[in-house]
């Protein structure tokens, strides 16, 4: 399979590899995926409390190099958005930056999913709900 | 993973250049001296064999019948026992619908097993839908069947039982010599799918009690689009119904001009092979077992796939668990392998194979199968096992999985979310 300069590019220098504190209040960690299905996908974000900016993202991946360039990509683009404005984030426009092929449609929804889930898991442990979350985006 | 073109620099590896070849049991490189035994076949000796008449037709037959007498030799038939075909595809859908329709009087009950290359199942699956009835045998853990499963699956209705010799893509060998004499004692037909065996182990057809056997050029260092099967003719004499009819051309079994260059260069690949088959397969074994001995020392959770105690000498089919095929393969992709990975296949699933054997599908995901061969060096080797290793740890970094079973988490007790 030919694979997109942009795809090479992230699993040559994949970005934003490692893991954060998963016990920190501060820290979401999303794991998507099943070993089973040949990608897994752990992504972690690390949020301001007080403006809610995603200011740190780290990521593993299992997966083929369509998977790891679909986490790599999306820990770069969360980085200094707004929790919020993570979520706006749509695999659409993975497959977009990367130029997946069909067949590698589902690497850049699980990348999507891991974002969702990464949040999620944070707004769990913040107790934070959808409305206090828009009215503190909207600062 | 950027320096990984730099750590392993193949300037160091005398005589090694990129890209790579080691998946020769996909396809082989031809062997120059068959290229130029076939070479006259394409222009001055251009006769047709079925040209009964003149000086061309019979140059073109005598070079036939050379290639029959040579591939003959290389298993332990006689000449006439050879009917040409267009490659095992071929000669396996000859074999399984040819003998299903001719001894369908006789019972429609056909035996094989569950590892088969495609060209064995898909022609079985059709026979299924046209009233047979075909047992598809499992495979234990070390991918051999078990012949307590074959004797117990035979009955009356038995016409056939199809085993191949050894398996494309984990490299055992099946027990085919004690396969053979049951189906003699129970007077049942006994084909083999023997593509990736012959030229590579002996194959005898009469110490072996093979009955009906498939073969390929391209496999052997010689020619795609030609292959063989070999039909037994006493002790019993097997009679197969023609798939292709037009002129009666080898003995009613198979009609169609000879593919006279393509049959020269299948003999002769099978007259090379035979000549030197012991030193071949003994360089190859060693080489084998260097590359596994190097990954394995350099490696944790390595898996290998099929028992290594009846195996092709040329075969290394090894699970790199916690990192997923495809992704190795796109860090080695100067040096041509294969993967089980689904992400490698047209249908997303796993390698059956290595499903058949018991495999997780994470551990499917994740092998590689190395298929050395006649050209293969030992500095080839070394890079490749060197490269492999370094991208595999690169990987293993980027590895939630292998992260969290280093930590001592128990990946099976984890609720995945399967998509």
């Amino acid at each position: 399979m030919a694979y997109s300069e942009k795809v090479i590019d992230h699993y040559n220098n994949p970005r934003n590899v490692g893991q954060m504190d998963k016990s920190s209040g501060e820290v979401g960690t999303g794991l998507v995926g099943a070993p089973e299905c040949g990608d897994v996908m752990r992504l972690q974000i690390r949020v301001n409390p007080e403006t809610q900016v995603i200011e740190d993202a780290k990521f593993k991946t299992f997966g083929c190099g369509s998977a790891i360039a679909s986490s790599s990509l999306a820990t770069e683009w969360v980085k200094g958005k707004t929790v919020s404005e993570a979520m706006e984030i749509k695999n659409t426009d993975i497959v977009k930056e990367l130029a997946l092929p069909p067949v590698k449609i589902h690497c850049s929804v699980l990348a999507e999913d891991a974002i969702r889930a990464a949040i999620g898991d944070w707004k769990k442990k913040n107790n934070v709900g959808e409305t206090a979350d828009v009215a503190v985006a909207a600062r | 993973m950027s320096n990984a073109a730099a750590s392993i620099d193949v300037a160091n590896y005398p005589g090694v250049h990129l890209p790579l070849y080691m998946d020769n049991h996909a396809t082989t490189q031809m062997d120059p001296r068959v290229l130029e035994a076939m070479m006259p076949y394409f222009t001055g000796k251009f006769g047709n064999a079925a040209s009964r008449n003149h000086a061309f037709g019979w140059e073109a037959e005598q070079a036939v019948e050379q290639a029959r007498e040579q591939i003959a030799k290389l298993i332990g038939a006689t000449s006439k026992e050879i009917i040409f075909t267009s490659g095992a595809t071929e000669s396996n859908n000859l074999a399984i619908k040819g003998i299903a329709e001719m001894y369908r009087e006789r019972g429609n009950h056909i035996i094989t097993q569950v590892s088969e290359h495609k060209a064995i199942l898909d022609p079985c699956k059709r026979l299924e839908k046209n009233g047979f009835r075909v047992t598809y045998l499992p495979v234990k853990a070390d991918g051999l069947i078990d012949i307590e499963d074959l004797k117990r699956a035979m009955d009356d209705k038995t016409i056939l039982v199809s085993i191949m010799f050894a398996n494309n893509e984990i490299g055992v060998i099946q027990p085919i010599e004690e396969i053979g004499k049951l189906c003699h004692e129970r007077g049942v037909i006994f084909h083999t799918d023997a593509v990736q065996a012959v030229g590579k182990i002996p194959v005898d057809v009469q110490a072996m009690n093979i009955d009906v056997l498939s073969l390929s050029g391209h496999k052997i260092y010689g020619p795609k689009g030609v292959g063989a099967l070999y039909v037994r003719r006493r002790n019993p004499r097997v009679q197969i119904n023609a798939q292709i009819d037009g002129g009666g051309h080898e003995r009613g079994m198979r009609s169609g001009t000879l593919n006279v260059p393509g049959i020269v260069g299948l003999g002769k690949a099978c007259e090379i092979s035979g000549q030197e088959m012991a030193e071949e397969s003994a360089r190859l074994t060693a080489l084998r077992d260097r590359l596994k001995n190097k990954l394995e020392s350099s490696l944790d959770y390595v898996h290998i796939n099929g028992t290594m105690e009846h195996h092709l000498p040329g075969n290394l089919n090894m699970s790199f668990v916690y990192v997923e095929g495809e992704s190795l393969l796109m860090g080695i992709n100067d040096i041509a392998v294969s993967s089980g990975s689904a992400c490698t296949s047209a249908t997303l699933e796993p390698s059956y194979v290595l499903k058949a054997l018991g495999l997780g599908d994470d551990v499917a995901h994740s092998s590689i199968r190395f298929g050395l061969g006649r050209f293969n060096t030992q500095a080839e080797v070394d890079y490749v096992a060197d490269k492999v290793i370094d991208v595999v740890l690169k990987l293993r970094e980027l590895s939630p999985l292998y992260e969290m079973v280093k930590e001592g988490i128990d990946l099976s007790k984890i609720e995945w979310a399967a998509h």
